[in-house]
């Protein structure tokens, strides 16, 4: 037999050796050279605090008293991770985009940040897990007490050694649980030390099986044979236990403080969660593995009524190998003080963010506003935590006198953490989840727990009175805590999780179906339950009314000097405007809220800036303005666009005005011109003819008629002139008066051809068809005919053929009467198509009779009776074509 | 704002694969449960004599470890196939929702 002083050497080597590790991960984690203690493989590990004592030595008791019952505890948590795509990856999200730093946190940031439920689960939580430490000490000391020498039994004051070890796990959390208070930070010796002790009880658990099957029994095939033929050699599984403790222990492995602290907290990325998916179940699964066997051995070789609950180490001490036994002591010891230093430091920090700080900050007058450093206040209260949790687990350990069994004390506070699942999934899962639903839930879920799980465990007639049991709640029937409603038969633990996770539910659904959640609320809702697709932040404090002075005041007294002015600098080069304060802008304050939260908790946080902002709330109107932000954005840059585009499209009507005002400019330049030079030319010769009549003498009758004929003829000119300038002017102005007859085209065409010939012609011959001269026009005739009579005279002017002829064809057809001239003369240049319609065009300039208005004053005519003139080459002679209006026709 | 057309209706091969995977990969905690529930048909000692022979302890742990071992392997399996192609690249498989 070992000493007890040397078991109790052993320990304390053991534990200085915990206590190097957990300094040297932390000194490596602050000089960067911590990458290894993100590894995937640590992060595995630190999820075996799942497996505290009740796993080291309560499963092997376990299976000695159910058989293969105890391996339910272990599936539930297999499928959870196996499952990993379901829940955890949504909750290890929504865990590190909301920063949270706890159950409780996480249950308050969803509804509405809402501290009153956080206090609720803080409470609970207590209540819940307390009796789960007092286990781990009292199977520390069980275990102690096993290597004292039956004759000196009372050198071991059980009492007393619980103390010490709580003690001592106490100093571990608060030297390396509280050494930064950002409970976001990862706890890099913490977590370090837990993966350490986690392969120190794998080790230990499985030297102990390999031992028992292969040195005791012989082999595989041997051990199957003595498991058929021990007590627990046939399957004898209560079918409601099966199903209900495996979704138990998966409800718990969710809901549990330690573990989330683990899972969501201390996760540092993502994929590891992909790789412990399957590693944890594989960890679970060795841990499992020879529980039966060793249950079985213990029950062969021992004498009856040992404690089946230490067979893991009685078996190898009854058969002499005290160093198997030490090292099964140690994975014993592994166990309970890794559950709880990680449970301790998960509830502290519930129980610091949620209970002490806000009582602390509303105790004081001056709200976040005092002086001095929160910090320090934060740290002091969250280490208070600590020994008041462990001491809590003490005395509830001192108190319960350590008896009952210890898988019972697990499953019941299994099942009161439990209630914490459903306000958990509903909140990540269902948006019309409401603060007052999931208070409701919870506080119902607690109640049945209370009494149906927690009561009833220390047996009847003590808490609960016998008549109770056998009778009811005040003598009602249906309150009979392990028969509620009446129906009995059912496993007092089944009967536990079924009652209380369904009135849980139902509490829960019930009551956020009525009612209705606040704006917070719903957007917290919305960002939890959509974490995926969107990680944009809460929106809540009007920026205008902090300053950037007491910000940074309160945040120094939170996060620590170097930390926020580290935090104020960044925001202020990222404002750009490095050296000074940055804007409390919008942004800004929501990220200083997250860095707060993450010291202090979402409600804590959200209180202490709402009382330097102001009573900031959201209305539906700003998360209204929220949505219809990218909305407006959207449509302001549409109208931008639009607006973008009108302007190119005016630029471009102003340059084509532009460059036809240059055009008319130009135009009216040389309109100026030529009708200068139009009336000089006649002005000249009428003023030459005119002085030699004057001043020569003796001019014979013959001349002075001849003068006085020129001067006569150039004055008719210039009159003409003067008379198409005055008609082109006025037909040009609009000012024309149309004098709407109704005749016969053939009329039209006879009487411009009668005017034509009329005077001293030449030999034109003019060709005319008659056959659609009968159709009858309703327009201005006068000017239809001095259309005419100018189109038949500018071919008697301008035809060079030797035998001069115009044909006047006239085309009716789809509803538009055509009049075409076609004369057999030289065909106009092509480069003069275009200017035969303009003023002063004049074709040949040899001939100075026409003042080359015609044409232009035709267009115009043409314009205003609504028809058109267009001018078509031909390969001998031009074409001219009087469209007339079609209504006229 | 970047105007985005209607997601392809059908995929490559390789993303085609990696999709089915991810929905093994969902499914794989379904044919868990389903694989532990069925202990619960099992014969037992304290169903009765007129009761079909309870089952072997030893054969309900082999089932039981069976099952366990598969699902691990399934798991690191699907793990190791639908790993992002390079060891720290951004691409998280679990984030392809569709």
């Amino acid at each position: 037999m070992a000493s007890i002083n040397q078991l109790v050497a052993v320990s304390l080597g053991y534990v200085a050796f915990l206590f190097a590790i957990a300094f040297f991960a932390e000194r490596a984690a602050v000089r960067g050279r911590g990458g290894w203690l993100r590894s995937p493989l640590v992060y595995t590990l630190s999820l075996s605090i799942y497996c505290t004592a009740w796993t080291f030595y309560g499963a092997v008791g376990y299976a000695a008293r159910s058989g293969m019952e105890f391996v339910t505890i272990y599936l539930g948590p297999s499928l959870v991770m196996i499952g990993w795509w379901w829940a955890l990856r949504k909750l290890v999200r929504i865990g590190r985009v909301h920063r949270a730093t706890s159950v409780a946190d996480l249950i308050s940031a969803r509804y509405g940040k809402s501290n009153l439920l956080a206090s609720v689960v803080t409470v609970m939580a207590v209540i819940g897990v307390t009796p789960y430490i007092a286990l781990q000490l009292q199977s520390v000391t069980l275990s102690l007490s096993i290597f004292s020498p039956p004759e000196t039994a009372g050198s071991l004051n059980q009492f007393q050694a619980a103390f010490w070890v709580a003690f001592g796990l106490a100093i571990f959390t608060v030297l390396f649980g509280t050494r930064n208070l950002n409970a976001n930070e990862r706890h890099d010796g913490v977590v370090i030390a837990i993966a350490v002790e986690a392969v120190v009880k794998l080790v230990a658990l499985l030297a102990v099986g390999i031992f028992v099957v292969w040195g005791i029994a012989g082999g595989i095939g041997p051990m199957m044979d003595r498991i058929d033929s021990s007590p627990i050699g046939e399957w004898n599984m209560d079918r409601s236990r099966w199903v209900a403790l495996t979704a138990l222990s998966a409800a718990a492995f969710l809901a549990l403080p330690r573990m989330f602290q683990v899972m969501v907290v201390e996760n540092e990325d993502e994929r590891h969660l992909q790789i412990a998916s399957w590693a944890f179940p594989l960890y679970l699964m060795l841990m499992s593995l020879f529980v039966v066997p060793i249950a079985v051995i213990g029950l062969d070789l021992l004498p009856a009524g040992s404690n089946p609950d230490l067979f893991v180490l009685t078996v190898p001490l009854a058969e002499g190998r005290v160093g198997l036994a030490t090292l099964s002591f140690l994975g014993g010891f592994s166990s309970a003080t890794s559950m709880v230093i990680v449970a301790t430091l998960a509830l502290s920090t519930m129980v610091s963010n949620h209970v002490v700080m806000p009582v602390w900050l509303n105790a004081r007058a001056e709200g976040a506003q005092v002086s001095g450093d929160v910090r320090d206040v934060v740290i002091l209260s969250r280490r208070a935590s600590i020994l008041m949790i462990i001491g809590l687990g003490y005395l509830y350990y001192r108190f319960s006198g350590g008896g009952a069994a210890l898988a019972a004390i697990g499953l019941i506070s299994f099942v009161g953490v439990a209630q914490f699942l459903p306000a958990m999934f509903g909140g990540i899962f269902w948006r019309g989840a409401t603060r007052w639903g999931a208070l409701a839930g919870l506080l119902v879920g607690f109640a049945v727990w209370v009494f149906c799980s927690l009561l009833p465990s220390f047996g009847p007639g003590t808490v609960l009175s016998v008549a109770t049991f056998d009778g009811g709640l005040w003598g009602l029937g249906w309150l009979r805590p392990q028969a509620l409603f009446g129906i009995e038969g059912i496993d007092p633990t089944v009967h536990a999780v079924v009652w209380s996770l369904t009135l849980n539910i139902t509490a829960f659904v019930a009551v956020s179906l009525v009612t209705f959640p606040d704006p917070l609320e719903r957007l917290q809702g919305a960002q939890f339950v959509n974490v995926f697709d969107h990680s944009t932040q809460a929106r809540g404090w009007d920026a205008a009314l902090a300053t950037s002075e007491d910000l940074m005041i309160m945040s120094q007294r939170i996060l620590g000097a170097d930390e926020a002015q580290r935090l104020f600098r960044a925001e202020a080069n990222r404002q750009g405007m490095p050296g000074q304060l940055p804007e409390p802008t919008q942004g800004f304050l929501q990220h200083l809220e997250r860095e707060l939260a993450a010291s202090v908790g979402a409600a804590t946080a959200h209180a202490m800036i709402s009382q330097l902002v102001g009573g900031a709330s959201v209305s539906v109107q700003d998360l209204m303005a929220v949505a219809d932000e990218s909305a407006q954005i959207l449509e302001y840059s549409n109208q931008l666009e639009a607006k973008s585009a009108e302007l190119t499209q005016t630029a471009g009507k102003l340059r084509e005005a532009n460059e036809k005002l240059t055009a008319l400019s130009v135009q009216k330049d040389a309109f100026l011109s030529q009708i200068s030079h139009e009336l000089r030319t006649p002005m000249t010769s009428i003023r030459s003819f005119s002085e030699i009549l004057r001043d020569t003498e003796g001019l014979g009758q013959v001349e002075k008629t001849k003068y006085a004929s020129i001067i006569h003829g150039e004055a008719i000119r210039l009159t003409r002139l003067l008379d198409d300038l005055l008609d082109l002017s006025v037909l040009e102005n609009g000012q024309v008066n149309l004098n709407l007859e109704t005749g016969k085209l053939g009329d039209v065409l006879e009487q411009a051809v009668m005017a034509t010939q009329a005077g001293p012609s030449g030999a034109l011959t003019i060709r005319r068809r008659h056959v659609n001269e009968g159709v009858m026009l309703s327009t201005d005739l006068d000017r239809l005919s001095q259309v005419f009579i100018n189109l038949i005279s500018n071919a008697q002017k301008y035809c060079d053929a030797d035998a001069p002829r115009l044909d006047i064809d006239v085309r009716d057809g789809a509803g538009r009467t055509e009049v075409a001239f076609h004369d057999n003369g030289t065909p106009i240049a092509a480069e003069a198509h275009a200017l035969i319609f303009e003023k002063f065009a004049r074709l040949n300039d040899q001939d100075g009779s026409g003042a080359g208005l015609g044409l232009a004053i035709c267009r115009e005519i043409m314009t205003r009776l609504g028809g058109d003139i267009t001018y078509h080459a031909e390969a001998a002679g031009n074409t001219f074509v009087v469209h007339l209006p079609a209504q006229a026709a | 704002m970047t105007e985005q057309g209607p997601p392809p209706i059908f995929l490559e091969r390789r993303s085609y694969r990696r999709r089915r995977m991810m929905d093994a990969l969902r499914l794989l905690p379904v044919v868990g449960v389903l694989l532990w529930l069925l202990p619960m048909f099992w014969p037992k000692a304290s169903d009765g004599p007129a009761a079909p022979a309870p089952l072997a302890m030893s054969d309900a742990i082999v089932y039981v470890f069976c099952v366990w071992v598969a699902l691990i392997a399934g798991g690191a399996a699907l793990w190791w196939a639908l790993r992002p192609p390079n060891g720290d690249g951004p691409e998280d498989p679990a984030r392809e929702d569709r």
